[in-house]
């Protein structure tokens, strides 16, 4: 069975670690803040300005001037700070930000992300995304593996327009967790539960390594 | 102390005329000044550069500018919630600069410091990174971004001063300070004007001398783009 988004998110968020200061994109990662462990500090950043962002207001307690990145309304958590655009990617270039979790359209086999633009079709902008994987020492992109059509999205060379070039080490998807090798490829390290490696294959048109057992992708 | 008070919008803004660059604050519509916007708006001055990271929604902030048509071009980072700026640039009405967020921010910091340029990693390898310098440090890329060229900066805070002074609140801080200090005219519109002592200047975000006109702003909206809650039960 191929993972859920919010499985994806649980997955991911098994990357974590206690101390890390940690950057959430939209969508499949804001998930991530839902599954982080229990009994380990993390502190969210927001790029439009906020370390340690806390879960959503109570109804009737939202503050407008009180947003993510994702101009959700949020809450602050004792230890918050709050800095104007420039600071914040000011910490995400100087590396201070431990772990990057985006989504993306495409990856290629050799790191490269595309997830800002369709052309003739959509143009919402980069936001932050180019500064956080061009900067980014840690990157995990959460994305579906294949689109709609069945149609891979794991390829050997991007077809949309880039983000980045050779930045992403590692992904996980709603069928595998992938690590992608300093000398290109994706190397396969776990498998959706009942997944097989054939349908992976299948379902990566880029260049695939597998060696040895595959395990299957555990949430707990 | 020198006096930077203005009646209200209309005058802070009376000098922005058809061609000129503005620098908006705000993220999303978190800080965004829309006692100026409004004012923009009413005076129907067009031919407008503007840079802001996003572009308002379809009936409020700069979309409302963009609806009369008064933007020529748009520098910003993400645009996604507004459709009539997506019919604009798909249909080549609108030129539209799309430029990462940090290098956006980075920008009007370099104005504001006084610097040219800055050195950023972010686009290279892009098309951002078309037509520019790249420099190699440590053995890393980075592309040469100049410093904007702001005519007017029109910011939003919580409180300010008469001698211009101004203290933001919570993330409507945003692009506000770096904008603050990058126009070579910067007008600022608070919720609350008072005078010059009132404040305590440990805590003041963004010096007096980069604010030229101030004003106490009204009717303020603040409206909410994406409404999340939790329950209490």
């Amino acid at each position: 069975m191929a993972f859920s988004k919010e499985e994806i998110a649980q997955r991911i968020a098994k990357e974590i670690k206690d101390g890390y200061y940690v950057n959430l994109g939209i969508g499949i990662p804001t998930l991530v803040a839902n599954y982080i462990p229990k009994g380990i500090n993390v502190v969210l950043q927001s790029e439009n300005g906020l370390l340690g962002m806390g879960p959503f207001p109570f109804e009737g307690e939202e503050d407008a001037d009180l947003i993510n990145a994702g101009k959700q309304t949020i809450t602050t958590l004792p230890g918050s700070s709050i800095f104007d655009s420039a600071m914040s990617f000011g910490m995400i270039r100087a590396q201070k930000v431990d772990l990057t979790i985006l989504g993306a359209m495409e990856v290629s086999e050799n790191g490269d992300i595309a997830n800002w633009k369709i052309p003739g079709k959509m143009v919402k902008g980069m936001g932050g995304a180019m500064d956080l994987v061009a900067s980014a020492k840690n990157i995990i992109v959460a994305m579906q593996h294949i689109n709609k059509a069945g149609e891979s999205k794991l390829l050997p060379k991007c077809t949309l327009p880039l983000t980045g070039v050779k930045c992403i080490k590692k992904i996980v998807t709603e069928l595998a967790v992938l690590d992608i090798l300093p000398e290109g490829g994706f190397k396969l390290l776990e498998r959706a539960p009942g997944v097989s490696i054939e349908f992976i294959q299948q379902s990566t048109a880029g260049r695939l390594i597998v060696e040895g057992e595959i395990p299957e992708m555990r949430l707990d | 102390m020198i006096n930077k008070v203005v009646s209200g919008a209309e005058e802070a803004i009376k000098d922005i005329s058809d061609g000129v660059t503005i620098m908006l604050g705000g993220f999303g519509l978190c800080g965004i000044p829309e006692n100026c916007i409004n004012a923009l708006v009413n005076k129907q001055v067009k031919n407008l550069t503007c840079i802001s990271n996003n572009a308002g929604v379809d009936d409020f902030g700069i979309g409302l500018m963009l609806k009369q048509r008064q933007v020529k071009k748009m520098i910003s980072s993400y645009v996604g919630e507004n459709a009539e700026f997506e019919r604009q640039l798909l249909s080549g009405e609108l030129e539209v600069d799309l430029i990462p967020q940090g290098t956006l921010a980075t920008r009007c910091l370099a104005a504001g410091y006084g610097m040219p340029a800055i050195f950023t990693p972010a686009g290279v390898g892009t098309e951002v990174a078309e037509g520019k310098e790249v420099r190699n440090f440590d053995g890393k890329d980075y592309l040469m971004e100049y410093a904007f060229d702001a005519d007017f900066a029109i910011v939003k805070a919580w409180k300010g001063d008469t001698a211009g002074n101004l203290i933001f609140r919570s993330t409507s801080r945003n692009f506000n300070p770096v904008m603050a200090m990058a126009g070579k005219v910067t007008i600022a519109e608070v919720e609350e004007l008072v005078e010059a002592g009132e404040l305590d200047p440990d805590y003041i975000h963004t010096p007096g001398i980069y604010v030229h006109r101030i004003f106490q702003g009204k009717d303020y909206e603040k409206r909410i783009e994406q409404r999340t809650v939790r329950s209490k039960s």
